[in-house]
């Protein structure tokens, strides 16, 4: 139920973010992390819950 | 994971280190998560025989009270449009799983997000969503309220559960493998009252490891500290504006765990200036003289979800209650301990 998947944010509009998950392309909300394009974020639910920090950018 | 040890390291280690402390340990792995990818990646069997690993009440789905699945049948059946996460329609009410009222024509929509709930209620005007899980789920529940969403609110609190099951004398758990998306959000801060060594966990096989590598390194040294194995993904400080948005719109309550019973301040419920939007008043009337729910006798889902047996000492396990046809809520939630049990029967 807690499960969050990795994906890089490709762009950004409003509380909005395009998601690539290796290819699959989704929407995410953002109202609780401010992630930048490129960044790559943890996704629970359909919202973003963090940013995973670049030393291992994978969950 | 300790970035100077490798996996095979790791393992080593924890050999070593359980060879020294010379008595069984017992570690919980609080979050569902965790119990799938314990058995997927067959991390039993390469720790020592002394080493146990149980589950935990880190299920949204097996710790919903039977209560709220008949209530929101009732609705259901009443001609109240619902919308849940997938797993939900599955749990054995008293009468029906919701999956059941479906079949007899209730409107029963399975969503992915509460953005998908908002959009369905452009369409279904009085539809409700039914709103489980924890921390990392609630924000998503609160956005939504915001927006206008009714709900049946079934969310949950997870550091009380843990401190009652830690303060269980009946029940020696050593030490918790912390949930590492409730910890995402409520960070090392929120399990400071748990007085047993703990260590935030991601879900990689070695993450996995690594964390219990902790906990033993915990237990040697006789330390109860709340360590953080998934810094990738988790602040010290977890995600406060998460809180904030959840603390916007919910307020602390105590509530019922399925197969647990009522833990202090361990639920949330709507504030008062949403309760226009909590089903259970608005259909006050419909809900009114439900039937007291009936648990099935043989379901042994209580004892599993704080630890006390392994799904297979239950006597239904395999035999009366499986996948295709469960008799009780861990056997019905993708990981739920028994259906994980169940899945990989013959590796566990």
């Amino acid at each position: 139920m807690c499960l969050a998947i990795p994906g890089t944010v490709i762009k950004i509009k409003d509380d909005t973010a395009v998601i690539d998950y290796g290819g699959v392309i989704k929407e995410a909300k953002i109202p609780i992390i401010r992630p930048k394009v490129g960044d790559t974020v943890l996704v629970h639910a359909g919202f973003a819950i963090e940013i995973l920090k670049e030393e291992d950018s994978y969950a | 994971m300790l970035k100077t040890e490798s996996i095979k390291q790791i393992i080593d280690n924890i050999s070593d280190i359980s060879k020294a402390i010379k008595r069984p340990v017992k570690f919980m792995e609080v979050c569902g998560t965790h119990t799938q990818a314990i058995a997927r990646y067959g991390i039993r069997s390469v720790l020592p025989e002394n080493i146990t690993l149980v589950s935990g009440p880190g299920c949204p789905v097996c710790v919903t009270p039977q209560k709220t699945i008949d209530e929101t049948v009732k609705l259901a059946i009443e001609g109240i449009p619902i919308a849940t996460y997938g797993d939900m329609l599955k749990v054995p009410g008293t009468d029906m799983s919701l999956e059941k009222a479906r079949e007899n024509g209730a409107d029963i929509f399975i969503v992915e997000s509460t953005t998908d709930a908002l959009k369905l209620k452009e369409q279904h005007k009085n539809l409700v969503f039914l709103a489980i899980g924890f921390e990392t789920t609630t924000p998503m529940t609160a956005y939504a309220v915001k927006k206008g969403l009714d709900i049946i609110c079934a969310h949950k609190t997870i550091p009380e559960a843990m401190q009652m099951i830690a303060s269980d004398k009946n029940n020696q758990i050593d030490g918790f493998l912390n949930p590492g998306h409730v910890s995402t959000i409520i960070g090392i801060e929120g399990y400071l009252k748990i007085d047993i060594p703990q260590v935030i966990a991601g879900f990689k096989p070695e993450d996995v490891l690594a964390a219990i590598l902790m906990l033993l390194r915990q237990i040697r040294d006789n330390k109860k500290n709340v360590e953080n194995g998934y810094t990738r993904a988790v602040r010290p400080e977890g995600n406060p504006e998460a809180r904030q948005l959840t603390a916007s719109v919910f307020e602390k309550c105590d509530t019922d765990w399925r197969g647990i019973g009522m833990i202090p301040l361990s639920g949330l419920r709507l504030k008062n200036i949403y309760k226009l939007q909590d089903a259970r008043q608005k259909y006050s009337d419909i809900l009114k003289n439900l039937p007291e729910p009936k648990e099935n006798k043989e379901c042994r889902c209580a004892d599993v979800i704080i630890g006390k047996i392994h799904p297979k000492q239950c006597a239904a396990f395999a035999r009366l209650c499986t996948e295709e046809n469960p008799i009780g809520p861990c056997m019905v939630g993708s990981e739920g301990a028994c259906r994980v049990a169940y899945r990989y029967r013959d590796k566990i």
